[in-house]
């Protein structure tokens, strides 16, 4: 494997990793605002993750810029001038909701207009985030000066093909996240809500899915050929997909003969994801930006490259018992998970 | 090549990314001095099992998860907008002076992951477990501060690659790069100032209380307490500040000669170099007029004996000037650390002649701008050394306006930002007033008191 393609791999395993926990920060916010009645048991369970979580969830995304502009500096300069508009607007809506999630955990009387806030701004952000991926499959910036048609991007079907996948997908994950957390923390009633919905959403992104390609645009076609080519990928990832939607029905040991079983049904989701999402990657192969930005043109030199990868090394080695910690005490402790 | 770029987009691309970087730099600034002031209050409850310290790291740590709050949307901000206002500029950095970067991320990755954990989970921890996370997030707010230092101190002296003839970067060291020779010296300004605000605006607010305390209850002990231990880390670190402050002059001295000689308002070069305090620069004639000189002494600093010869303005090409006004901000950062020193120095002298208990009210108060004025200073200082490097990015390499976006429209994103920033700040303000005017020092002392017996037990 050369320099670019190790360098794309590790970005686009940290695109799918936020993504998954983007998916799973943003829809809690939605969910934390459709439920917010304050006797309403989901809410508070989806508020429960959140409050701890979201700053971390949020420091992937500095790290996924970061990143690529370490990795990929030469396509920066296209790169910036595509997404000027949708990358400020998400910075905008960033920070409004950072600050109301600090401002709710401090001023409990304003609880209401601060969930709707974060639940606002979590179908937003998320929404923002993925129009990239059709600007970067190309046919949406001025060839004069690189600068995003944003009309353009508006009228076309295949935007709001991305967007229904996005947003569907964004509930689908993070219905399925909560559902296995208030498993976790024993809350039948929570857990009642999110099954319903992940069981909802899930075919739902599925077909969106499917429906988004034949979608494509002509100055995209290279990459719908490249997708219908890595079909095989695509197809193995909807069949664990079903596989984990079946286990909300599976049978459990448990004294109270509860049924389904969310931990397989979301550890199956994350597969699914993680399955289609490297088909999407490799069929976006060679392109970073296109057509302008190949991966081979636009990698950092071989000496940058070698020591930032000694460097996610040492990151890591310092940063995993962190996480460790941090599971222990958000994700697992019954005394934090069931508290009332 | 000169870049066809109008000249009102540059500016607002400047003002656009100089007010992001100024709102962070407050909050960033005091997310790296308060947690070492948690830290020290813990290790004192330690020391002296006084439960008032325990307290004291409670309600700062309420206070800095607040900030915390802003402080990382707007970081995320800057680092965003370093790529979408000023992408030609880090295709350098990507190339050169990525590490930095990259490694200051793990360092606030570390302090936002023990923030939550000091935060939300404080209660469920043991003592020592306690203290290893507020350690860690002293330590990444630290480290992170140092480390993103290593790319502004290459921005001022880039090393650690060479140019080919056609311009094209060739050769990189990136360990080279990021251990630049302004590093050292810039990375402890950083801090040290950072700790030195970190411990003045608790000083200020601890001051604040005490005056408004009729008599000295156990909540003005409280705040004496606050105020003595930010007194005793401001002072320590405040003399550290000016002299590394000195050590930081020298490197400009010796490797940034026009950014010293802009911010000493010298134009000719000359050996006993006078320094100048104050004036304003004449810019016909060229020339320093109304400051008081002291005769020798910037040769002195800059080189340790009077006779060195420090370079003027006039020595280098008129549009490779650092702007006039760097003289003046140059003279504001170094006053209020001086006057800050001073301040500690007076309250400590105080202190030890009349004892604790004579505190007199005209200290308090003069104390209460303590706090203020270190923020200033930050502020003063930061925008002295980056438009002191102008018409530079990348000092003699890249200039400004070549690294600027060809993105027009930035005057929007402009108005937009400034509206959230000032906006942002009104609410912090006053929400950080209503989180601690529902919960009075007062009813939090009495509740601590009330749960000292019955001790829960921590997370093993």
């Amino acid at each position: 494997m050369n320099d670019a393609l190790l360098a794309a791999s590790i970005i686009w395993l940290f695109v799918f990793m936020y993504a998954i926990l983007g998916s799973v920060d943003f829809g809690a916010g939605f969910w934390g605002m459709v439920y917010s009645q304050k006797d309403d048991r989901a809410g508070a369970l989806a508020n429960r993750f959140l409050s701890p979580t979201w700053e971390v969830t949020n420091v992937f995304l500095v790290m996924l810029v970061v990143t690529l502009v370490a990795f990929f500096p030469s396509a920066l300069t296209g790169l910036s001038l595509a997404l000027l508009i949708p990358g400020s607007l998400v910075l905008l809506l960033l920070i409004i909701r950072s600050t109301f999630m600090v401002f709710a955990y401090s001023a409990q009387r304003f609880q209401r207009a601060l969930s709707v806030v974060s639940g606002v701004t979590g179908l937003l952000i998320p929404a923002l985030l993925v129009l990239v991926l059709p600007v970067v499959a190309g046919g949406f910036t001025d060839p004069k000066n690189g600068q995003l048609l944003a009309d353009k991007l508006l009228t076309s079907p295949i935007t709001y093909a991305y967007l229904a996948f996005g947003l569907t997908s964004e509930l689908f994950l993070s219905a399925a996240f909560l559902a296995d957390y208030s498993r976790e923390a024993d809350d039948d009633e929570a857990y009642a809500v999110f099954r319903r919905f992940a069981l909802l959403f899930g075919p739902l992104s599925l077909l969106i899915g499917v429906v988004a390609v034949p979608l494509m645009g002509a100055e995209a076609s290279w990459l719908r050929l490249n997708i219908e080519e890595n079909r095989w990928w695509f197809f193995a990832s909807a069949v664990i997909f079903f596989i984990g939607y079946s286990a909300y029905w599976w049978p459990t040991k448990r004294k109270d003969h509860k049924k389904g079983v969310p931990r397989a049904a979301f550890t199956a989701f994350i597969l699914q994801f993680f399955l289609a999402s490297a088909a999407y990657g490799m069929s976006h192969l060679p392109y970073l930006l296109y057509p302008t930005y190949t991966l081979e043109e636009s990698v950092t030199n071989h000496n940058t490259f070698v020591s930032l990868l000694y460097s996610y090394g040492i990151g890591l080695a310092i940063l995993v018992p962190g996480f460790y910690l941090f599971w222990r005490l958000f994700l697992k402790d019954k005394r934090y998970l069931s508290q009332e | 090549m000169e870049k066809v770029n109008p000249l009102d987009e540059l500016m607002t691309a400047r003002a656009l990314f100089g007010s992001s970087l100024g709102f962070h730099i407050l909050f960033a600034t005091l997310g790296v001095g308060i947690p070492l002031m948690i830290f020290m209050a813990e290790l004192l409850f330690q020391v002296t099992k006084d439960p008032d310290y325990t307290l004291m790291a409670k309600r700062w740590t309420k206070a800095q998860a607040i900030l915390l709050g802003v402080a990382i949307p707007s970081g995320t901000i800057v680092a965003v907008q370093l790529s979408l206002l000023w992408p030609n500029f880090m295709e350098w950095v990507g190339q050169i002076i990525a590490l930095p970067f990259q490694v200051e991320l793990f360092a606030f990755f570390l302090e936002a992951l023990f923030m939550s954990i000091y935060v939300y989970a404080a209660d469920r921890l043991s003592p020592s477990l306690r203290i290893l996370s507020v350690f860690f997030v002293a330590l990444g707010g630290s480290l992170s501060g140092a480390l993103i230092t290593s790319a502004n101190a290459w921005m001022n002296t880039p090393t650690g690659f060479e140019l080919a003839k056609d311009g094209s970067i060739i050769n990189v060291r990136p360990w080279e790069a990021f251990f630049n020779p302004s590093f050292p010296a810039a990375a402890i300004h950083v801090l040290l100032s950072a700790y030195m605000t970190g411990a003045f605006v608790i000083a200020s607010i601890a001051a604040l209380r005490m005056l408004k305390r009729k008599e000295k209850d156990a909540p003005y002990r409280y705040h004496r307490k606050a105020l003595l231990l930010s007194l005793a880390i401001g002072l320590v670190v405040s003399i550290g500040t000016a002299l590394n402050g000195h050590w930081a002059a020298q490197v400009l001295h010796e490797k940034q000669p026009e950014k010293l000689a802009a911010a000493e308002g010298l134009f000719e070069t000359q050996s006993r170099a006078p320094l100048s305090i104050g004036g304003v620069t004449d810019n016909e004639e060229g020339k320093l007029k109304g400051a008081i000189e002291i005769p020798g002494m910037l040769s002195f600093l800059a080189g340790n004996r009077f006779d060195t010869v420090v370079k003027g303005l006039n020595d280098f090409p008129r549009d490779t000037w650092p702007p006039f006004y760097t003289h003046t901000l140059f003279n504001l950062m170094v006053g209020i650390g001086t006057l800050l020193i001073l301040f500690a120095g007076l309250a400590w002298l105080i202190r030890w002649r009349r004892g604790k208990d004579h505190l007199p009210r005209w200290l308090l108060r003069l104390l209460i701008v303590g706090g203020p004025l270190s923020l200033l200073s930050i502020e003063f200082g930061w925008v002295f050394t980056c438009s002191g490097r102008q018409p530079w990015t990348v000092y003699n390499l890249q200039r400004t306006s070549e690294a600027v976006t060809d993105a027009t429209g930035i005057m929007t994103w402009f108005v937009l930002f400034i509206a959230i920033y000032v906006f942002l700040l009104i609410s912090t303000v006053w929400i950080m007033r209503g989180y601690f005017r529902k919960r009075p020092l007062e009813q939090e002392m009495l509740n601590a008191h009330a749960t000292q017996s019955k001790k829960g037990e921590g997370l093993h």
